[in-house]
């Protein structure tokens, strides 16, 4: 049985592959087989059912290490010393971290809202257009890309060369500067405008999630309902401030969180394109560096829980919607 | 119903409008002006650019891409002086002699850590929105909340666990990390999609003798197809895409296609162009998963259901 | 607080990376070394023969393996791997080699984790400093056999690198040799000039090239993606050297002095003897600014061309060349020692690798032993038949290294005077070592004065 944990040739992987799926749906399929016999289940039994062994999956993973990190917090950088809230001064008031919080706070607001604003203009305008399928494709593309190939077609756009004779720009936004007659800009390094760089990367990335789920949701408003705008008069700019957005308000809801929260988790840009200097650190990253570069794990700690802070204006925001839709079941 | 707004909205708006407004709205329809057209191919335009460059690149030799831009090659094109070459390619796929390898380790990775999770999250979803039970909401909040919990914070505890098991560096290991990554993004948002089907279709099934699991059978998921379409390709590329997981659980043999790009560039990085041919290696299958999948998209999330 | 993890490894891998080092330069080493010839080795086949006798003390190894958990990738990797082949065979010990670009992070969360490799190549000794202050009981101090060779082959300073807290863990591995200018043998030869001798020869040299010129002859470029400035803070590290002494640079990285200190800004001053005249910088490249926005990668390729005529660089820079260029007293471009007026030592600002083990089983240590034996630099000076590789082994013999630019490094680290040290902004907390001292470079070349420079530095430096 070696291979189940060491499978050696594609075929043992693709076989270790196969029992791990058969194995879950046997599982699943008997848990559910088992709540399904009996006509009169509590209805507590039935939900644990469902959502017992997710929840059982998420307590391991992440509550667990979200307690471990909350606790590892107020201790030093390797846990053999109480230190009280010191990480959390340190993380406050020092200048670089002080720095990464204003960040990431810059992240979270513009990444959500441009990427969702251009990804639910697009989908209006190419909605039932003859190119609609190769057009989403096309803003699709970057969703498909890795981060690794993101950071460097975007370091192919930011690339610097000093405007001198005999040196041609490797970058695009340079050429274009300098073509119309302006010097060429050290993008990455130049604070504070280097962040906002560093977004418009995340922005293109993220546009196509917002616009894919956004497009769906366009589709789903009734035909009648939009026939009735129409017939009333409604068009162009009209229907789209009062018919489109109010219809797919829920899953804007959604899009934003989501992009907000993945805004939130930034990681793999920041460390690809700058590694946090020049003041582009952020949160999700500078947790990584503490932890795994400086080994600081009292500090690296504190910055997470800093994040999960962050979070709950958007989950009690969040909340409050699943409320209101509660109360009009 | 859906909420408020679905059925609400419209009427709303309709008062809303003058009779002014409505007539200076011209009764032309869409959105159709040539100004909807200039603003979609500025964005396909803006959007495409950064790509087709790197696409540009991965053709040039190496020695072009740190003289020039890729946009000279149009110029160039003319006078005909302009180098094309496949050698990143080759040297991405024959340098590294188990590219292949990697290729099946991706996939192996992928499958499992797209279908556990979404079939979690869908059981888990349905227990959320249609079955009553006492600290529901609560529970959903929490669940919620995990999203913000960075991966990063979890690597050294699970790592440790896998350790203690005797699994670490097997696939195992990587699907029930990924698994556990995916499923609050993923309970969030099937939810959120069931929660949006009409209750009178799950009553009338009700009203008909159905169990919980038939109702989640029978009924929801016929209608979520989509909706399990579309996340299931951006749990596909997630997957796919991570560096970080499979690099820090998996064993030398395992590692997926992602690491095995990232590392094309050498030790000190400096055959980097070699990664402008990896990354469209690696490209090529979420691609395609996304482009057979498309379909399912254009029909909408909740297909059929709304007006049913 | 030991925040000095400093990240050597990325930064090198940065810096290729930025400034768009080519594949073909990076594997046109054989070529670049090929032209000097001399070295041994022609084939990757052969072998050094190894004396097999010194392992007998640690017993039958025969069947065991050795985990190696390194940066080291690609070629660089698999000429390490070369090298262990004879001792494999001879000792019967399988060695499980793995090299990854996250090597850094990664060791850390292997180490917090439990999963730590038996062998790990440390990049810098910060990086040492910290396994050792946060992990005491994973890693293992290195055997008296190990600690033998490396009083025999190793320079004092090189041990210390590998030493903490008094105890000796690390046994120095590769090594880079940073304090090199590089010229044209043709544009010496054609103006009958000579390789100066002191720091003086080199200033009155470089007034001599600038009267004929009448232009500038320094080329510099520190521009380096997201580690922008570190080629800079390699200049004031050996001017520091040269003024201020060993002992006083180890001071001031350890912060044992401020870095506003008068004899830190005399290191600036100095180096600003040069960098900061304008009839000298930057030949080829614009005025005293265009330092800051040059990429380093690219910096010394005036000396191609004939633009410039002199260029700071470190020995890792010949895989920058443009393939085809040949390295070498008889080729294109070479290095020379970057000279002091210190009489008594020859300071050399260094890199280089350190064997660190968390495990102490006798394979282990009987591996350790190999690596820091004389058996070993030979077995992977005739592994790496493309050069590009030396270490401050003095059993190493120089006629196997594969280049004339490897043999000088050598002859460098191996000269009686010489004191190493480690490059200091490696060995500073990493919010000023990988921080504000580069971003104190861009500063320096962009009109600040050194007064600002050194002071917004030592403002910087963390407390505590």
């Amino acid at each position: 049985m070696g291979w189940l944990l060491n499978p050696t040739t594609t075929g043992e992987k693709i076989a270790d592959m196969l029992v791990a799926i058969a194995l879950f749906v046997v599982v699943m399929g008997l848990i559910l087989y088992l709540v399904d016999r009996p006509r009169r289940v509590p209805n507590w039994l039935v939900a644990l059912a469902f959502a017992g062994v997710p929840l059982l999956l998420l307590t391991y993973g992440l509550v667990r290490s979200a307690l471990i990190t909350l606790w590892n917090s107020f201790f030093n950088r390797n846990g053999t010393a109480f230190v009280g809230f010191d990480n959390y001064k340190q993380a406050f008031t020092q200048g670089q971290f002080q720095q990464v919080l204003v960040n990431t706070a810059i992240w979270v607001i513009l990444v959500p809202i441009l990427a969702t604003l251009i990804g639910l203009v697009y989908a209006v305008v190419v909605d039932r257009s003859r190119f609609e399928k190769a057009a989403k494709a096309l803003i699709f593309i970057p969703m498909a890309i890795s981060m690794v190939g993101a950071s460097i077609i975007w370091r192919f756009v930011y690339e610097f060369r000093p405007n001198q004779p005999n040196i041609q720009q490797t970058g695009l936004l340079n050429q274009v500067l300098v073509w119309i007659g302006l010097e060429p800009q050290q993008f990455l390094s130049t604070q504070p405008w280097n962040t906002w760089f560093l977004i418009v990367v995340m922005i293109w990335i993220q546009t196509g999630f917002a616009m894919t789920v956004l497009s769906a949701a366009i589709k789903a408003i009734p035909d009648d309902i939009v026939e009735a705008a129409r017939l009333d008069g409604l068009g162009g700019f009209g229907m789209f401030r009062y018919i489109t957005v109010p219809s797919i308000r829920p899953a804007l809801i959604v899009v934003l969180t989501t992009i907000a929260i993945t805004a939130l988790k930034v990681f793999d840009i920041v460390r690809t394109m700058t590694g946090g200097q020049f003041g582009t650190g952020v949160v999700a990253n500078e947790f990584y560096t503490q932890a795994f570069r400086q080994n600081n794990q009292g500090l690296a700690s504190a910055l997470a829980v800093v994040l999960f802070v962050l979070v709950i204006p958007i989950i009690a925001y969040n909340v409050r919607q699943l409320r209101k839709t509660e109360e009009v079941r | 119903m859906t909420t408020v707004d679905d059925d609400v909205a419209p009427v709303v708006a309709k008062q809303k409008l003058s009779r002014l407004e409505r007539r200076a709205i011209a009764t032309k329809g869409r959105l159709s002006s040539p100004w909807a057209s200039g603003i979609a191919i500025l964005l396909a335009v803006l959007w495409t650019l950064p790509s087709l460059g790197l696409l540009v690149t991965s053709f040039r030799p190496s020695l072009d891409i740190r003289r020039s831009g890729w946009w000279t090659v149009i110029p160039d094109l003319f006078q005909g002086k302009t180098a094309f070459t496949l050698e990143n390619y080759d040297q991405a796929i024959n340098g590294n002699a188990t590219l292949g390898t990697f290729f099946v380790n991706s996939f192996v990775i992928t499958i499992p850590a797209v279908v556990i999770p979404i079939t979690l999250a869908l059981l888990a979803a349905y227990a959320f929105a249609w079955i009553d039970f006492k600290g529901r909401n609560v529970l959903f909040v929490a669940v919620f909340t995990l999203q913000v919990v960075p991966l990063q914070v979890a690597l050294v505890p699970l790592l440790r666990d896998y350790i203690q098991l005797g699994i670490n560096g097997s696939f195992w290991t990587v699907w029930i990390s990924h698994s556990i990554f995916a499923l609050p993004l993923a309970i969030f948002l099937l939810h959120n999609f069931m929660k949006e089907i009409p209750t009178s279709l799950v009553e009338a099934a009700r009203v008909d003798g159905a169990g919980h699991v038939q109702v989640f059978f029978r009924v929801l998921m016929p209608l979520l197809v989509p909706a399990i379409a579309s996340f299931g390709i951006f749990q596909f590329l997630w997957v796919w895409n991570d560096l970080l997981v499979g690099l820090t659980f998996t064993s030398a043999g395992n590692r997926p296609l992602t690491v095995a790009v990232a590392e094309l560039a050498g030790s000190r990085g400096g055959q980097w162009q070699l990664l402008s041919a990896g990354a469209f290696i690696s490209m090529v299958v979420p691609l395609v998963v996304f482009l057979a999948l498309q379909r399912y998209f254009v029909r909408g999330l909740l297909a059929g259901s709304v007006k049913g | 607080m030991t925040t000095r993890t400093t990240t050597r490894t990325r930064r090198r891998r940065r810096m290729l990376a930025a400034g768009a080092s080519t594949a073909v330069a990076a594997l046109a080493l054989a070529a670049c070394g090929g032209g000097g010839g001399g070295g041994g080795a022609t084939s990757a086949a052969s072998q050094y023969p190894i004396d097999c006798s010194a392992y007998k003390a640690f017993g039958d190894l025969k069947g065991k393996s050795v985990s190696v958990y390194t940066s080291i990738t690609d070629t660089e990797g698999d000429a390490q791997q070369r090298s262990y082949k004879a001792w494999e065979d001879c000792t019967g010990v399988t060695i499980n080699y793995e090299g990854s670009r996250e090597f850094e992070a990664q060791l850390l969360v292997r180490l917090q984790a439990g999963n730590q490799p038996d062998i790990a190549y440390l990049p810098q000794p910060g990086l040492l400093n910290t396994v050792v202050n946060d992990f005491p009981d994973k890693i293992k101090p290195a055997p008296q056999q190990t600690a033998d060779n490396v009083d025999k082959y190793f320079s004092k300073s090189w041990k210390d690198y590998g030493t903490v807290n008094g105890k000796f863990y690390a046994a120095p591995l590769g090594a880079n040799v940073k304090s090199f200018v590089w010229y044209s043998p043709q544009d010496f030869k054609d103006n009958g000039y000579k390789v100066p001798e002191t720091w003086s020869d080199l200033l009155a040299l470089t007034k001599t090239m600038h009267d004929k010129a009448n232009g500038p002859v320094w080329c510099a470029g520190i521009e380096s993606g997201d580690a922008t400035g570190w080629p800079g803070t390699d200049w004031i590290e050996d001017m520091m050297l040269r003024t201020a002494g060993p002992d006083m640079y180890d001071k001031w990285w350890q912060h044992k002095i401020p870095f506003n200190d008068p004899s830190v800004v005399k290191a600036f001053d100095e180096a600003g003897k040069v960098l900061q005249n304008a009839d000298y910088v930057n030949a080829g490249l614009g005025g005293i600014d265009s330092i800051a926005t040059t990429p380093w990668t690219d910096a010394g390729f005036g000396l191609l061309d004939g633009t410039c005529e002199l260029s700071r660089a470190a020995n890792f820079y010949a895989a920058n060349w443009p393939a085809g260029t040949k390295v070498g007293e008889n080729g294109d471009v070479f290095a020379f020692y970057l000279p002091t007026d210190q009489t008594d030592i020859k300071p050399v600002a260094v890199g280089g690798e350190f064997v660190a083990a968390f495990a102490d089983r006798p394979e282990v240590q009987a591996f350790q032993t190999f690596l820091s034996s004389a058996d070993w630099a030979n077995s992977k000076a005739v592994a790496t038949p493309d050069g590009g590789w030396v270490s401050a082994n003095t059993g190493l013999k120089p006629g196997l290294l594969a280049s004339e630019l490897d043999k000088k490094s050598a002859e460098i680290l191996a000269d009686p005077k010489a004191v190493a040290r480690f490059d200091a902004s490696d060995l500073m907390p990493g919010p000023v070592g990988a921080g504000t001292f580069w971003k104190g470079m861009v500063d320096w070349f962009t009109g600040k004065s050194t007064q600002q420079v050194v002071d917004a530095v030592e403002a910087s430096w963390p407390k505590s």
